[in-house]
């Protein structure tokens, strides 16, 4: 198994005419990943990478039975297509889009509730089942099949974790994006929730940054709900405080959200937090050998 | 963006919030007219900081002459590393007493968070430890938006006296109301004071639009000033993620894990970054030029850091980018170059060529940490 999208994930790509939505459509077919439907209105009938485009969501639904889409449109627009997704019936959403404003954000987060839909992001690199199915922009060629669930706030981070995994000889069940603004459609305690129940996922990493208080939230249900061994990371110890670092989720507001008070909130959970990202593979691979 | 308290106020009014007599000033004779109409007033630094008045940035004037003294101290003062060059003159209000309401995105419940106070004048932590039972917090769903029974339960549990009532309850309505229409992140009076005359006005405020909504915003947009170093005004105008801090290490990275995560190693390792510059994703070679301009424009910087892990981003890209500026400027100090991920090869082939033909001391490295461990060995301590 894996988590959230599989061999089975049907998707399609929503803005798969632009320049990124193209290109990455592209790698997402080369990985094997099964696209079967492209969108962009007023581009209805045309092809891209042999793959047919339709003018809406729903058409392309009905056409192509897709049950995943993969959102490359722009800020202004995007949060118009993650609603035409759940309204079309798509069970899971990914939206990479950077930049969407955040009163969109907080309406996009209960929409995609109240129709019992997975949305990850916004703003985020997406999610890979190495092996199976890749929704996102990941660099697909670092990851490897195996038994370490992956969360991440952070995209460039999750690669640099997961790179050196691979190259510990350690595959990854899942790796999920999250994404780095401050409202996003599925948050740490979500994921772990999944990687809890799955039996391919052994360990889980955990990657997290200043901002906000998820870290600390997930260190809560770390400590009562979950039986696999979690390893985190935090980035952001010397960001100083008031100030956006890169993310718009990423800032420490009013003396919360540090990295001090989320790694100590972890370490209190059981959890091991490695102090840079090769740390944290080491710890990986010393959890294996016992 | 953030706003000044002139323009927040101006939006205050404008939604028939009441709001003290007040008029900006740019110099100390425009600070004289405006005293001479109001009478007793108060100097107001405008500075996009916080503390203002812990940090001397408000000062109080009995008469004109003083306020034209007071105005001359104040002009040109650095608060907290801004310089004063508005001030906003208010008259000086008679206050009885002194409130808080102030509205926020709420991360954790997805919502929008109402805070009221029955006390106010300090920072809202501070009225939290000091005061909690005056203090009451309502989650307002962003779909349904606020309810008449929310503003009642913030107005009991906040202990406010009930005189106040249908006066506070119009105020956090209309504050409300900015908050979703001008799309803000924060917005929030404090003081919101009752004066001795019983009149209830917003003495300070505080107005925070998301920047990802100016594109739609467009009244605040107009009234968008760039604050901060000389550099992070220069970098926002050309789209590039700096943050000066106070080190000597400059660091460039791709992906904001990656550049805060580069910073902690230095810091790990013994040393300190100068700052955080996020190239972002996919950058061009431009951009990569840009940055390097932009840091070793800093007289702190004793080395840099270039921290590449390729996705989106292409190495070789990057690599077109460092020795388009390495061959423009002249760089005496040390550079350290990790280039990892995509197109790492050609990367790395094209530095090697032009390192043949330059004296940039350029020191390539192949992972993060032993880059760091190079970059504070070079900049030759703290």
């Amino acid at each position: 198994m894996a988590i959230i999208i599989d061999e089975n994930t049907k998707a399609i790509v929503q803005g798969i005419t632009g320049y990124q939505g193209s290109f990455h459509a592209k790698r997402m077919l080369d990985y094997g990943t099964n696209i079967v439907g492209g969108v962009t209105p007023g581009k209805g009938g045309m092809e891209v990478h042999g793959i047919p485009v339709f003018n809406t969501v729903k058409e392309a639904v009905e056409e192509t039975s897709a049950n995943a889409s993969v959102i490359f449109v722009p800020p202004a627009f995007a949060s118009d297509a993650v609603f035409e997704a759940v309204d079309s019936g798509i069970e899971v959403v990914v939206c990479i889009t950077e930049g969407i404003p955040v009163h969109d954000e907080l309406k996009l987060y209960w929409k995609v509730r109240e129709k019992n839909a997975v949305l990850i992001g916004p703003n985020c690199p997406g999610i890979i089942s190495p092996g199976k199915s890749h929704l996102g922009i990941m660099p697909y060629e670092i990851f490897k099949e195996g038994s370490v669930g992956i969360v991440s706030r952070s995209g460039t981070l999750t690669y640099q974790i997961a790179y050196n995994l691979t190259n510990f000889g350690i595959g990854q069940s899942t790796v999920v994006g999250i994404g780095g603004d401050r409202i996003i459609g599925s948050d740490f305690i979500d994921i772990l929730k999944k990687f809890e129940k799955d039996d391919q996922t052994e360990i889980v990493v955990l990657v997290g940054e200043i901002g906000g208080a998820d870290e600390e939230n997930a260190a809560e249900f770390i400590a009562s709900e979950m039986s696999k061994p979690v390893v985190g990371y935090i980035a952001g110890i010397t960001a100083p405080p008031g100030k956006r670092m890169g993310h718009a989720g990423a800032i420490i507001e009013g003396g919360k959200g540090t990295a001090e008070s989320k790694i100590k909130a972890l370490e209190k959970a059981g959890v091991r937090v490695g102090r840079t990202p090769f740390e944290v593979a080491e710890i990986v691979r010393d959890l294996y050998k016992k | 963006m953030k706003l000044y308290e002139y323009q927040a106020k101006e939006f205050f009014s404008k939604h028939g919030i009441k709001i003290p007599k007040s008029k900006l000033a740019t110099d100390v004779n425009e600070v004289e007219e405006i005293a001479k109409e109001l009478g007793k007033v108060v100097l107001k630094s405008q500075v996009l900081v916080g503390g203002r008045g812990k940090a001397g940035g408000i000062l109080k004037a009995q008469d004109v002459s003083e306020a034209v003294e007071k105005a001359k101290e104040l002009f040109g003062k650095d608060i907290k590393g801004f310089r004063v060059e508005k001030i906003l003159v208010e008259e000086m209000l008679d206050i009885e007493r002194e409130m808080y309401v102030g509205i926020t995105l709420d991360r954790a419940n997805k919502g929008i968070v109402i805070i009221l106070s029955s006390v106010g004048g300090m920072d809202i932590e501070e009225i939290a430890i000091k005061h909690p039972d005056k203090i009451s917090k309502k989650v307002v769903s962003p779909v349904w938006g606020l309810r008449d029974y929310q503003i009642r339960e913030l107005l009991y549990e906040s202990g406010m006296p009930k005189e106040y009532f249908k006066e506070v309850s119009s105020i956090i309505k209309k504050l409300y109301e900015i908050f979703v229409k001008y799309e803000a992140e924060l917005t929030e009076i404090n003081p919101l004071v009752v004066t001795r005359s019983g009149e209830i006005l917003a003495a300070d405020g505080r107005l925070n639009i998301d920047d990802n909504a100016l594109y739609r915003q467009k009244e605040m947009a107009e009234r968008r000033e760039l604050a901060g170093s000389k550099l992070e005004i220069e970098a926002e105008e050309k789209g590039i993620n700096y943050v000066k801090l106070d080190g000597n290490i400059g660091v460039i990275a791709n992906g904001a894990g990656m550049s805060m995560s580069t910073m902690d190693l230095i810091y790990l390792e013994g040393g300190k970054p100068a700052n955080f510059l996020d190239i972002g994703g996919g950058a061009s070679a431009e951009l990569v030029e840009t940055s390097i301009n932009l840091i070793t424009s800093d007289p702190s910087v004793r080395v840099v850091f270039i921290n590449i892990f390729g996705g989106i981003t292409r190495c070789d890209v990057v690599a077109e980018g460092l020795i388009k500026a390495f061959n423009k400027i002249k760089i005496d100090i040390p550079v350290v170059l990790r280039l990892a991920g995509t197109n790492e090869e050609e990367g790395k082939e094209m530095i090697a060529e032009f390192m043949k033909s330059s004296d940039v001391k350029l020191y390539m490295v192949d992972t993060m940490e032993e880059g760091a461990k190079k970059a504070v060995e070079l900049s030759g301590g703290v």
